[in-house]
């Protein structure tokens, strides 16, 4: 199956892809080879900004996919990001060697302070980037899936199953904060030096971030489209709006919410584990319910069940969110709040849904003209 | 029964398992010329006895029509049936071999038991034509679903039902935008698709105008042969003109059974409808 088949009919997609596709050219031009001095230049800040929140929107994706196509509102995917956030800076640790404050050759800075003697089991083979890179996936994979089969199999639907995860992220965040559990406690994991022997401060590696991040949400958007545009999306849609009903006609429900829930959560860990190299931070505050919370905001403004709105909501948003906590720190909140009561008010479908609005506001409109011009 | 007997019991030679004899035969069998067996069947919820020892047999191709006053029982009787309740005591075969109550939803579904509910249900956001081939009978497990392509057998089997409920013109609509009757009927046609062996309707003409209920008539009785059918229904010009044989449930059993007149003149039955 092409491209262009799963791509078909997805306006908005499509215009997506191909601006993706823009920037994904152009940016590393300007940044490279325009100088500094030139109006023209995009400082390497910028760079990293855009990267990250090019996997903002791969996350955004991911919960699309879940809420916006199965009806599973999951107010913890942050929870997944954060732990293929952790997969990849557990490499990135690993990768600064005897570079770190203490010297240690092996013992990452935080396990030296803490007078732990040896590395524990489950920091083993993340000195390898295949491994850590898998592992991203693989442990946000198993998580949703150990939750999805408990949660879906006893049929826990609609508002419960959203305070369950919500749950689950905060007990996350409580298990992370601790310091006795490998992770590098309240402080995380920071200080990376490098990432594939390429200096994580240059320029270009920062520019192969930005173009790693716009080929995984390039990518990660083909695979989800292709997921809503085969039978098994409708069957999705399906239970998302009469799950009885699909039940009845022969298909097993859990199983079809227990596959794209832990689809959904290897995205979100792919999109995590490319996050934070760019920021250079992974910390237990990644997993607080506000995240997981704001995330589902970033899609219902976008427009849900879309997957291309998700991606615009995600970028629009935390584009203001930069631009606010910059020059009014205070109203961030007030803003984002605001957005969202006016989203849902107004525009129900999101920004995705302001063209088909326009357009029969327009059609309501133009009769109603016409017969005025011709009345007199 | 202590777990040493449990283990003893299943040991006997000259028994099969019955869990592994429910899973290894799945194979309708209606030789006896019945598909749909309940016997001493009962069901309470928080001490209401909503199915009271019945026992209601339907024969192969048969058009059954079940009427009873509210909280008879009729529902919960398709719950049974459908798998979504678990009686307390009873027992519900379908044909001579297959268990029902060893059974799941999906796994009664795909053995050939449709459901209509009473409150029309079909996929929204989905056309006429989509909602069709959902419910096509095939692999319905994720992976397979996922990578589904519709066949020309399939699409011709899609048309056909969409002719035989009469949405030819609807095809590409959303469902959504269907009036109340005609989702009905597709719904009717989501059965069909399932190539079901039992089809049970729950109120089907609840809310709709006469012609509507004349058509509805007309496409209930052109399945009649071919699949065995329970209508449940409480309008009963709509019951008259289908009806060959009429079951009355009453408090959780059956009350009566027989031809329309046979039942209506029945001293209970009237007894039960007037002393309302």
């Amino acid at each position: 199956m092409g491209v262009a088949s799963v791509m078909r009919g997805d306006r908005g997609g499509q215009a997506m892809l191909a601006v993706l596709l823009v920037v994904a050219v152009v940016v590393p031009i300007l940044n490279l080879m325009v100088p500094e001095s030139s109006p023209w230049h995009v400082s390497t800040y910028t760079v990293t900004l855009l990267g990250k929140y090019l996997t903002y929107a791969l996350l955004a994706v991911a919960v699309d996919l879940v809420w916006g196509y199965l009806g599973i509102l999951s107010l913890g995917h942050a929870a997944f990001f954060g732990l293929g956030g952790y997969a990849m800076g557990m490499y990135l640790m690993r990768q600064i060697g005897d570079r770190g404050v203490y010297g240690h050759p092996v013992l990452p800075d935080f396990m030296v302070f803490l007078n732990w003697s040896e590395l524990p089991w489950f920091w083993q083979g993340f000195d390898l980037f295949w491994f850590a890179a898998l592992m991203a996936i693989l442990v946000p994979g198993t998580l949703a899936f150990i939750f999805g089969y408990l949660a879906f199999r006893s049929r826990v639907t609609g508002v419960y199953l959203s305070i369950m995860t919500q749950a689950l992220t905060y007990a996350l965040m409580l298990a992370f904060f601790r310091n006795e559990m490998g992770f590098g406690g309240n402080n995380g994991l920071t200080d990376f030096k490098d990432i594939l022997g390429f200096d994580l401060k240059s320029d270009a590696t920062r520019i192969g971030l930005f173009l790693a991040s716009a080929g995984a949400l390039a990518l990660g958007y083909l695979a989800c489209r292709w997921i809503v545009t085969s039978r098994l999306g409708r069957v999705a849609v399906a239970i998302r709006d009469a799950e009885a009903r699909t039940r009845f006609i022969g298909y097993r429900v859990d199983r079809v919410k227990l596959a794209i829930f832990t689809f959904s959560a290897m995205l979100a860990g792919v999109a995590g584990a490319l996050y934070v190299p760019q920021v250079g931070i992974i910390n237990p505050g990644e997993f607080s319910p506000l995240n997981s919370i704001e995330l589902v905001i970033w899609v219902a403004i976008g427009g849900r069940a879309t997957l291309y709105g998700a991606v615009i909501g995600a970028i629009l948003v935390n584009y203001g969110k930069t631009y606010f906590t910059g020059a009014f720190p205070e109203a961030w909140l007030f803003a984002l709040g605001a957005l969202f009561v006016i989203v849902t008010l107004f525009l129900p479908k999101g920004i995705a849904g302001l063209v088909g609005m326009i357009r029969t506001w327009r059609r309501s409109r133009s009769p109603a003209e016409s017969a005025a011009e011709a009345a007199p | 029964m202590k777990p040493v007997e449990q283990l003893r019991e299943s040991m006997r030679k000259d028994r099969q398992w019955s869990f592994m004899y429910s899973m290894l035969d799945l194979d309708l069998d209606v030789s006896q010329g019945v598909i749909l067996y309940l016997e001493g069947v009962s069901v309470s919820f928080d001490g209401f006895k909503a199915i009271n020892n019945l026992n209601f047999y339907v024969n192969a191709g048969e058009l059954r029509c079940v009427i009873g006053p509210n909280g008879a029982g009729k529902t919960t009787m398709m719950d049974i049936i459908t798998g979504k309740t678990r009686p307390d005591t009873g027992s519900a075969y379908f044909g001579r071999t297959i268990d029902l109550l060893r059974l799941s939803e999906p796994e009664i579904a795909a053995l050939g038991v449709g459901r209509k509910f009473q409150k029309p249900t079909v996929f929204e956001s989905h056309s006429v034509f989509e909602n069709l081939e959902l419910a096509m009978a095939g692999d319905k497990r994720v992976f397979p679903t996922l990578f589904a392509r519709l066949g020309g057998e399939q699409r011709d089997r899609i048309h056909e039902v969409l002719g035989i409920i009469g949405l030819q013109e609807q095809t590409h609509r959303e469902a959504g935008a269907l009036s109340h009757g005609q989702k009905q009927w597709l719904e009717i046609g989501m059965l069909l698709m399932q190539d079901p062996h039992l089809l049970l309707v729950d109120e089907p003409v609840a809310g709709m105008t006469h012609q509507e209920m004349d058509r509805t008539a007309e496409l209930l009785l052109s399945l009649e042969g071919k699949h065995s059918v329970v209508v449940v229904e409480h309008d009963m010009d709509f019951v008259r003109s289908i009806a060959k044989r009429v079951t009355v449930l009453h408090q959780g059993s059956v009350l009566a059974e027989g031809s329309m007149d046979e039942v209506q003149n029945d001293p209970r039955v009237v007894e039960v409808y007037l002393g309302e």
